[in-house]
């Protein structure tokens, strides 16, 4: 009688000690490529094959060099990404937030038909239309040469379009749970569909528009097979273009200053998984996928 | 007095409205008449179904802004634009490219390539002549002075001269002309010097050069004579041939190539439909066909095996560290998203560094405690796992999340009756947890499974689809994907492009995608969330 609690305990520390080894196990294979990302960037020797993990002499050689490498101009590069993710971001949110108030506040004909053939056109990957998005930009910069190949405004554009489908159903689902009774007796009091989405309907959208904010920003930042077809002038590229580019040609030798790149064009995306943790995971499990 | 001010702002808000009515009228009328404009523009390069999309995209402007009953469709108006013109217009031009030779030696339009072979020229051995003299300058540019059978003289310049005017008078004293000699000719030029018959005949460039306006050049014949260049080639638009001025051959539109009786080919060819002949070479040239069926299969296999394995690593740490009495969880948790926070590109090449056979930090390990250094990059299976190895390392975290999240909803009496039924562990995860989280994940699975089916990105960036699959007559590699292959048909430079072939593939591509989409949306129920008045 007296030993069965203490078999229990000896067995649940026995269990314990096990989680414990398994987590080691694991927390080793999560983090170890960041240490390692992180130890080859203040490593002064660049070389891949002398990399140390504790590295002799750290200091901060490889960032001075992001700086001053011309083929290499990270900083234009990190420049770019921010551009670009930010401003078709931004477009992508006005956009979706005024089309789906239409879905979710009027009734019209074409609608149920509108919202299933976005949702259809959605799951084609525009990465298989890149030949199609690679001829068009290039047709329209013809006509006008700041929209075509090689421009910012270009890329933007086609990750606008391209991010409407998914992020619309997301925004219009969750328009659908502010009850209808709101906008419709700010009518009666005479105010415009306008007043209504911009005063009323706006302000209470600040979580969706955060999460798909977030995820808009994220996926357009990591995307770079679009980013590399349409701009292909060296200082017009992103920053995950250039990374790329960098380690299909000789970068072993170079390792420690791609690893700083790395770690720089990365930090800004951590730091936003880190504190917004929690709404990216509700966004993510109502379908979005990270790019 | 209260009723006049009631009237006084209801005429004001019927002037406000009236006006800006007017003003927006304007404003969609000015819009329509810019991309408007711009339509003509691309109907004159020959992108003709770029210009239907921009007619359609002028419709819907106009419909939603001056049709008062369409105003809901104002919402949405610029946001169906972009959708329709970077969404849909690039799937029904992949559908159309599919059909289409488009691709090395087809890359433009049937107008632009007209005009190409229309633009060049040949020199004709009789007809109008000029008599010349030509100037060299010390950059090696050239002025030439031409006297016609009737005695008009002018001075022409190059055609890549870029000058505003191509023909100068002849007239002493202007643009730096000296005096004439008694032909007519300038003695001197300012910065140019006369060239006489015998350096003229050793001047190596002159015989090659135009002269004189684009659109009519001029090009020195013998010593003695210049003469206007014609047309090589006159388009018959009726016909839809060439004929070669010199030759008198005939050249027939065959597939979007002017071709002569014996086979001889006018360049450029332009983008012609071809009808199914992608397909057919899909399904019977063998080089093509071999790596495509290994191709497939090994998508098929890539796509399952990711899922499973990022599903069970997930599943397990939240049922291992879900128990609430452990200790440490949060920190736990923190640490094992970091792989899910790092952008994947970067994580990939990070990867690609570390498992590079001869200098990675993992081979590196693995040669001084096992005496192992296994060649990732190109023994077939050890890429394949490779690959696989650093997807689970990217995408578990995401199922930890998910399944932690969903197994806390399940709820806890049905263990509680279990365990009184005397269920083991084993029994409980298999008949309770596991079929209750596969219901409310399963969308979730069939989204990373069609996610993983076209991960492009891992593929593509970790060692771009090698190692090459030797039979393969295009760039093909044996972790290549079918999305994978395909860009590389379109853009792998070496081989040249096939964005017709390319095409063709994708359409079959999207087929098999969206069946799992669809099978997707019934899955979720959001295609009958649509029918509801929500």
């Amino acid at each position: 009688m007296s030993n069965k609690p203490q078999s229990i305990k000896s067995s649940e520390r026995a269990g314990l000690i096990l989680r414990w080894l398994l987590a080691i196990v694991l927390v080793t294979f999560s983090i170890f490529p960041v240490l390692w990302i992180i130890s080859a960037a203040i490593n002064p020797v660049t070389d891949m094959a002398n990399q140390q993990l504790i590295p002799k002499n750290a200091d901060f050689s490889n960032f001075r060099e992001l700086t001053t490498n011309p083929v290499f101009p990270f900083f234009t590069w990190l420049k770019n990404s921010l551009k670009v993710s930010i401003l078709s971001t931004l477009l992508t949110l006005s956009l979706t937030t005024m089309a789906a108030f239409a879905f979710s506040r009027f009734r019209f004909r074409g609608r149920q038909g509108l919202l299933k053939a976005i949702l259809l056109i959605q799951s084609f990957p525009n990465l298989l239309a890149i030949v199609a998005l690679f001829s068009i930009v290039k047709q329209i910069g013809d006509v006008i040469p700041w929209l075509g190949l090689n421009t910012h405004a270009g890329l933007i554009l086609v990750y606008s379009g391209g991010a409407m489908g998914m992020n619309i159903w997301l925004m219009k689902g969750y328009m659908d749970t502010i009850p209808r009774d709101i906008d419709e007796s700010a009518h009666v009091d005479g105010a415009t569909d306008w007043q209504v989405f911009s005063k009323l309907i706006l302000p209470l959208l600040r979580p969706i528009l955060t999460v798909i904010g977030i995820l808009s920003f994220i996926g357009t930042y990591g995307e770079f097979i679009i980013a590399r077809t349409l701009l292909t002038k060296r200082e017009m590229q992103t920053a995950m273009v250039g990374l790329q580019i960098f380690t299909a040609g000789q970068y072993t030798q170079n390792w420690g200053v791609f690893a700083a790149g790395a770690l720089i064009a990365a930090v800004p995306i951590m730091a936003i998984y880190l504190i917004l943790q929690d709404q990216i995971v509700g966004g993510l499990t109502q379908g979005a996928v990270k790019g | 007095m209260g009723e006049t001010t009631i009237t006084k702002t209801q005429f004001a808000k019927q002037t406000i409205s009236g006006l800006s009515s007017i003003i927006t009228t304007a404003i969609v009328l000015l819009v329509d008449a810019l991309l408007g404009y711009f339509t003509y523009r691309l109907i004159t390069l020959g992108y003709i179904p770029l210009a239907v999309v921009f007619i359609l995209i002028i419709a819907i402007i106009s419909f939603a802004f001056l049709v008062p009953k369409a105003h809901m469709f104002r919402w949405m108006a610029v946001g169906l634009a972009a959708w329709l013109l970077f969404s849909i217009f690039p799937i029904l031009y992949t559908i159309y490219n599919a059909f289409t030779n488009y691709g090395d030696g087809h890359l433009i339009t049937q107008t632009q390539a007209i005009a190409q072979i229309e633009a060049q020229t040949y020199l004709p051995e009789t007809g109008k002549a000029y008599q010349w003299v030509a100037y060299r300058s010390p950059e090696n540019t050239y002025l030439l002075w031409l006297k016609d059978a009737e005695g008009n003289t002018s001075i022409v310049r190059m055609v890549d001269a870029q000058a505003e005017d191509y023909t100068l008078e002849v007239v002493p004293g202007q643009n730096g002309i000296g005096e004439l000699d008694e032909e007519g000719a300038p003695k001197t030029i300012e910065d140019y010097t006369r060239l006489n018959r015998i350096s003229a005949a050793t001047d190596k460039n002159l015989t090659n050069i135009k002269f004189g306006d684009p659109e009519k050049t001029i090009q020195i014949r013998s010593p003695s004579e210049a003469a206007e260049l014609l047309p090589l080639f006159v388009y018959d638009p009726e016909a839809n041939t060439f004929t070669n001025q010199q030759t008198g051959v005939v050249y027939s539109d065959i597939e979007g190539t002017y071709t002569a009786k014996n086979g001889e080919k006018l360049i450029p060819g332009y983008s012609a439909v071809v009808g199914t002949k992608n397909f057919v070479q899909f399904i019977s040239a063998p080089g093509l066909r071999g790596p495509l069926a290994t191709i497939v299969v090994w998508n098929f296999i890539f796509a399952f095996m990711s899922l499973f394995l990022t599903f069970s690593v997930g599943l397990l740490i939240s049922i291992i560290y879900g128990d609430p009495k452990f200790k440490g969880k949060k920190l736990l948790r923190s640490l094992l998203l970091i792989p899910y926070t790092i952008p994947s590109l970067i994580t990939i090449l990070i990867w690609r560094g570390m498992l590079n056979p001869d200098l990675g930090v993992v081979n590196r390990v693995l040669e001084s405690v096992f005496g192992l250094s296994p060649d990732w990059f190109n023994v077939p299976w050890l890429a394949r796992s490779a690959i696989l190895i650093v997807n689970t390392w990217l995408g578990y975290p995401y199922w930890m999340l998910v399944t932690s999240g969903a197994l806390q909803s399940i709820p806890s009496d049905i263990y509680e009756a279990a365990e009184v039924d005397g269920a083991t562990g084993w029994q409980r995860f298999w008949n309770i947890t596991l079929p209750l989280l596969l219901v409310s994940v399963g969308p979730l699975m069939i989204a990373s499974f069609i996610f993983n089916f076209n991960n492009f990105n891992l593929i593509y960036a970790f060692i771009n689809g090698g190692p090459p699959i030797p039979t393969a007559t295009t760039q093909a590699g044996y972790t290549d994907i079918i999305i994978s292959y395909v860009y590389n048909l379109a853009f792998a430079s070496g081989r040249g492009v096939q964005y017709g072939y390319a095409s063709a593939i994708s359409l079959v591509l999207f087929v098999l995608i969206a069946v799992m989409s669809l099978a997707q949306f019934r899955f979720t129920n959001m295609w009958e969330e649509v029918g509801e008045n929500v």
